[in-house]
């Protein structure tokens, strides 16, 4: 196909900027073609399970996810999970049927309910905490300094 | 001395947070992961019989009656051990115990419950698992009891030892027959 486009070189000066945005709109049209193409191949359905599956956690060996896993029950749910991308399912169908047989437990992002919300709000509630600790600390120096104006610190001041 | 009052305070309250975390881990086995069957229908599924494959069997076949599910492999090893007290147990014929022979060769299978005895009312045949993911099987051997409305309601993970048939599984299997 290209070859046809470089075949029109022999038009003389003035074609060169016509031949190359022939060239140009062919190969994005090409591109655009080849773009659906490329993500029905098994490269990209396997980057696909691949990313599903290292949010996963293998049930048998429970530190690795189902991606890193040789474990013959994650190998079948990688192949579970591959067949049901390929078929079209989302990402979300595929979690659900994973938890709808293993729980939450499957997945290593857990979602927030009565259960997980501690884990999640930990974070924020004990910085709250600490943040308030620290006040009321900084407070209560300030006005210990403001109090006893012989303190070294005043002094300083 | 006040002023430690608050970071002790503190320490207490997650030292004691942590020691119920780390006790509930040694009450029950962190490996055991709670299954999200339990309380909802049994999957539906049909199976050809180890037996026979022509013969089919169906959860929905057994409809008001409390009965077990059994899941289990000749490649099992601690099956071994489970299996001689299902054996026995099932001579009370207390309540039907269906067995599921999880991805196993056929021959296989037979040959087991020929040399170590058939607790089984009937056995299910799952070659490839397909079914057992279903059902959420991680490892065998797994047992749930199910109820007459065909629901999940307990799962053994690992063997079932005399300790759990005596203090878990008759007990709700009582419970379950007079409901």
């Amino acid at each position: 196909m290209l070859d046809k486009g470089f075949g029109w070189r022999t038009q003389g000066k003035g074609a060169w900027p016509l031949a190359w945005c022939l060239a140009l709109a062919l190969m994005l049209t090409l591109m655009s073609i080849s773009v659906p193409v490329r993500s029905q191949t098994t490269a990209d359905l396997d980057e696909h399970v691949n990313r599903l599956t290292s949010e996963l956690r293998c049930l048998v060996c429970q530190n690795q996810t189902i991606a890193d896993s040789q474990a013959a029950l994650a190998v079948q749910l990688k192949n579970e999970v591959r067949q049901q991308l390929a078929h079209g399912a989302t990402d979300a169908q595929v979690r659900d049927f994973m938890v709808q047989r293993y729980g939450d437990f499957v997945l290593y992002r857990p979602p927030v309910n009565s259960a997980t919300w501690l884990l999640w709000a930990g974070p924020a509630l004990l910085l709250a905490l600490g943040a308030t600790l620290a006040g009321l600390h900084w407070r209560e120096r300030r006005t210990a300094f403001r109090d006893q104006p012989d303190s070294i610190l005043t002094d300083e001041a | 001395m006040k002023r430690y009052l608050l970071p002790f305070g503190l320490f207490l309250a997650l030292a004691s947070t942590l020691a119920l975390g780390l006790k509930r881990v040694d009450a029950s086995d962190p490996q055991e992961i709670p299954s999200p069957l339990i309380g909802k229908a049994t999957p539906a599924f049909t199976l050809g019989q180890l037996d026979d494959p022509q013969k089919q069997f169906s959860p929905q076949n057994l409809r008001g009656q409390v009965w077990l599910l059994n899941v289990w492999a000749s490649w099992c090893t601690s099956c071994r051990q489970e299996h001689a007290l299902l054996v026995d147990f099932s001579k009370q014929g207390v309540l039907p115990i269906v067995g599921f022979n999880y991805q196993d060769e056929r021959e296989a299978g037979r040959k087991w419950l020929n040399d170590r005895g058939n607790p089984y009312q009937l056995t299910a045949f799952d070659a490839d698992g397909r079914v057992g993911m279903d059902l959420g099987v991680i490892g065998v051997p797994e047992t749930f009891v199910i109820d007459k409305q065909g629901r999940v309601r307990y799962k053994v993970t690992g063997p079932i030892t005399p300790e759990i048939l005596k203090d878990k599984l008759l007990p709700l299997i009582k419970e379950l027959k007079r409901a």
